[in-house]
């Protein structure tokens, strides 16, 4: 048991963080998505820490990293799809090595006894995607993308960073992998998923420290007022739980799939479905209350266009839909317990 | 990063609990709780056991009786005693938690051969003399005066708070020896014999009807200077030595222990926000264990504790806080019975977010040393 980051992973970190301070800055991120940005992250290898031999709980790092700056694109999917390569038994028919890959999952079913379009279905990346695929009951589909791609997109999608295509139906779809293999996506993803949150709830007390020093009110940074101290100090410590709850989550992938790519006809351990949940419902709070903390501490800044808190308040509502909504991860990991 | 343990830890683990199944069948049912005596023998004869099986002072060095473990073993030791209910410190808290470490870091040659292994044999009950009417939350401000007279300290003031001052035979005493320095600078840390003349101790009455904390009074009680732990006027950094081990590891028995407590209520939730509720207080509760493991990871290879050590107690009291209105919930009017132990728990622990440090002053640490944010203006009397 040593549940420190060993060198490499630190390396790891502190690699994807000044290649994200580099690269993707905050002028950068604002342009939103595009090929450029997906083929600068595919060439640092982020999609495919898997393959070259890292375990999950690295590629979380990275994403924790991602996560933090706010890089745009559908990252956990593309991170995802990369593993479908060389999987014995699946034909994906495309190119995945070089296609962002957005996903719908199967909580986006529209009710068809539903009339107008109450339940539109809605895809992120959807026009820019080279793939979509989607999780359901009987495992990993591909959707046609003839109508992805002639579906129109929101003019003001809720982050301005997500682009996001509006479907009246799901497309026809063929099957490309066993549910066992979705079975272990979802778990996957929903680390993944939370890491980038744990990104950006770190983020958000970075900032929110930084503007409360240097913010002057009554003759003193607004940060020595304990009210405001203190929603700091509370951010700081979401912050820090929930990356001890996503480290562990990833290290038990690591530990309980081994060499594996899923768990094949076995149930799904009740401790990792415990503590991936766990780490969903942790990281998806903290994502949220501090990006609200921060918007706080801003005060009226906060409530502008110009400063980036906002963007990562959208982004967190938007990434507690995927993997899991709050209610469900907090009804499996019940459910973990009997 | 992992969280598995290597094959010796696990043989570690299966002698340890073949070792508790023994040496729990051979205790008696835990004594009631206004029985002093009777807690006092049960707690301190459990101490002698682990002191005799090899598992008394994990993490203390072996000359003075300790064991000195890897960082896996104290987690293991910490999982397998909570899962077997191992009896809980109880009067060895201050011992083993508090003075003792304190002692390990900063004690005398003489100090540590003398206490340590008593501590551990559990021959020693401590108690913590730190607080005073009038110095709470600002702990720094203490007036409990120490002169010098030859070789002694004469002690005159107040403490209070003090966990089983009404039982310890030593108490860890913060005395002001210098009134005209800073605050911070004029405090020196001492042990209390509690037999000395002078001392008198009053129980405190708690809200749950008992009495595990005292005030301590302080009449011309004469302490040999040999009893100074660090430098005279450097106490104010012994203590936080001290506050250091509390905040950081004497919780985490208990944190472990409420997770345990939160399984077992699990099954009898019917309700489905309770159920969510219990969940993410089991989120919580997790993380905090794998928090946990992580300080103890980073206390042994870069020699301190991570930002996480400063984190734990304030977290914990804050799920702790919501596991015991989760239970009330379901007690519903079966929890009109003080003596239903989880109303008794439920009592208890509103001392969590109070005790060692109040979860504000928590916060201001963790704004202050970690975010590095400014104290906050003296404060001062309007109109001068």
């Amino acid at each position: 048991m040593n549940f420190d980051l060993s060198e490499d992973q630190e390396a790891l970190r502190d690699g994807i963080r000044s290649l994200c301070e580099g690269r993707f800055t905050s002028e950068r991120v604002r342009a939103g998505f595009d090929r450029t940005m997906y083929d600068e992250l595919d060439a640092t290898g982020v999609f495919s820490l898997r393959r070259d031999g890292f375990g999950w709980a690295d590629t979380g790092i990275a994403f924790q990293e991602l996560g933090r700056a706010l890089v745009p694109g559908p990252l956990v999917w593309t991170n995802l799809a990369h593993g479908l390569q060389g999987v014995e038994g699946v034909t994906t028919g495309i190119d995945l090595l070089s296609s962002p890959v957005s996903i719908v999952t199967d909580s986006d079913e529209p009710d068809s006894t539903e009339p107008g379009n109450a339940n539109r279905v809605m895809v992120e990346f959807g026009a820019h995607a080279d793939s979509l695929v989607g999780l359901t009951e009987k495992g990993i589909v591909r959707f046609d993308l003839d109508h992805v791609h002639s579906s129109p997109e929101l003019d003001w999608p809720l982050d301005p960073l997500t682009p996001v295509s509006v479907l009246e139906r799901l497309p026809a779809s063929e099957l490309i992998a066993e549910s066992a293999l979705a079975a272990v996506w979802r778990l996957c993803g929903a680390v993944l998923t939370s890491a980038y949150q744990v990104g950006m709830a770190q983020a958000a007390v970075e900032t929110a420290t930084a503007y409360a020093l240097d913010r002057h009110q009554f003759d003193r940074p607004i940060g020595s007022f304990q009210a405001v101290k203190h929603l700091l100090a509370d951010m700081a410590v979401r912050a820090e739980v929930a990356r001890a709850a996503v480290d562990a989550a990833a290290v038990t992938l690591d530990s309980t799939l081994g060499e594996r790519s899923d768990f094949g006809n076995d149930e799904i351990p009740a401790e990792v479905v415990r503590v991936v949940a766990g780490s969903r419902l942790l990281a998806g709070e903290a994502a949220l209350k501090n990006a609200k903390g921060s918007l706080q501490v801003h005060g009226g800044m906060g409530f502008t266009w110009e400063v980036d808190v906002h963007l990562y308040l959208k982004r967190a509502w938007m990434l507690n839909t995927v993997f899991g909504t709050p209610v469900e991860n907090a009804d499996a990991l019940a459910a973990s317990l009997r | 990063m992992d969280l598995r343990y290597s094959a010796a830890d696990e043989l570690f683990r299966d002698e340890l609990k073949e070792w508790l199944a023994a040496a729990l069948s051979e205790i008696d049912p835990a004594p009631d709780r206004d029985d002093w005596s009777a807690r006092v023998d049960f707690d301190t004869s459990w101490q002698k056991k682990l002191f005799d099986g090899g598992y008394a002072g994990m993490n203390w060095p072996r000359e003075y009786g300790g064991r000195d473990a890897s960082p896996s073993e104290q987690m293991v030791f910490l999982e397998e005693t909570t899962r077997a209910r191992a009896p809980y410190v109880g009067v060895n808290f201050v011992g083993t938690l508090h003075a003792g470490p304190t002692l390990v870091a900063e004690g005398t040659d003489q100090q540590k051969t003398e206490h340590l292994p008593r501590i551990l044999r559990g021959d020693e009950v401590w108690c913590q003399c730190f607080s005073e009417p009038g110095a709470g939350s600002d702990l720094a401000g203490l007036s409990t005066r120490a002169v010098r007279d030859g070789d002694h300290y004469v002690v005159n003031g107040r403490k209070t708070w003090c966990s089983f001052g009404h039982v310890g035979e030593f108490g860890e005493l913060l005395v002001r020896t210098d009134p005209d320095a800073p605050k911070h600078r004029g405090i020196t840390w001492l042990v209390l014999p509690m037999d000395l003349p002078g001392i008198e101790v009053r129980p405190i009455e708690t809200l749950l009807g008992s009495s595990e904390f005292c005030e301590v009074y302080l009449d011309d009680v004469r302490v040999p200077i040999e009893n100074r732990v660090g430098e005279e006027n450097d106490g104010w950094r012994v203590t936080n030595v001290t506050l250091a081990f509390e905040r950081g590891t004497a919780f985490v028995t208990e944190m472990i222990d409420a997770l345990q407590m939160a399984e077992e209520l699990a099954p009898s939730l019917t309700d489905n926000s309770d159920k969510r509720e219990l969940a993410h207080v089991v989120a919580e509760l997790d993380a905090l264990w794998a928090l946990t493991k992580r300080n103890v990871s980073q206390a042994a290879h870069r020699g301190l504790p991570g930002p996480g050590a400063m984190m734990l107690k304030l977290a914990y009291s804050e799920a702790r806080e919501k596991l015991g209105e989760i239970c009330m919930r379901v007690l519903n009017r079966q929890g009109f019975d003080i003596h239903n132990p989880l109303v008794e728990e439920r009592l208890r622990t509103l001392s969590i977010p109070i005790a060692a440090g109040t979860s504000q002053i928590q916060r201001n640490i963790i704004g202050e040393r970690l975010l590095n944010l400014p104290k906050e203006r003296p404060w001062v009397v309007s109109g001068k």
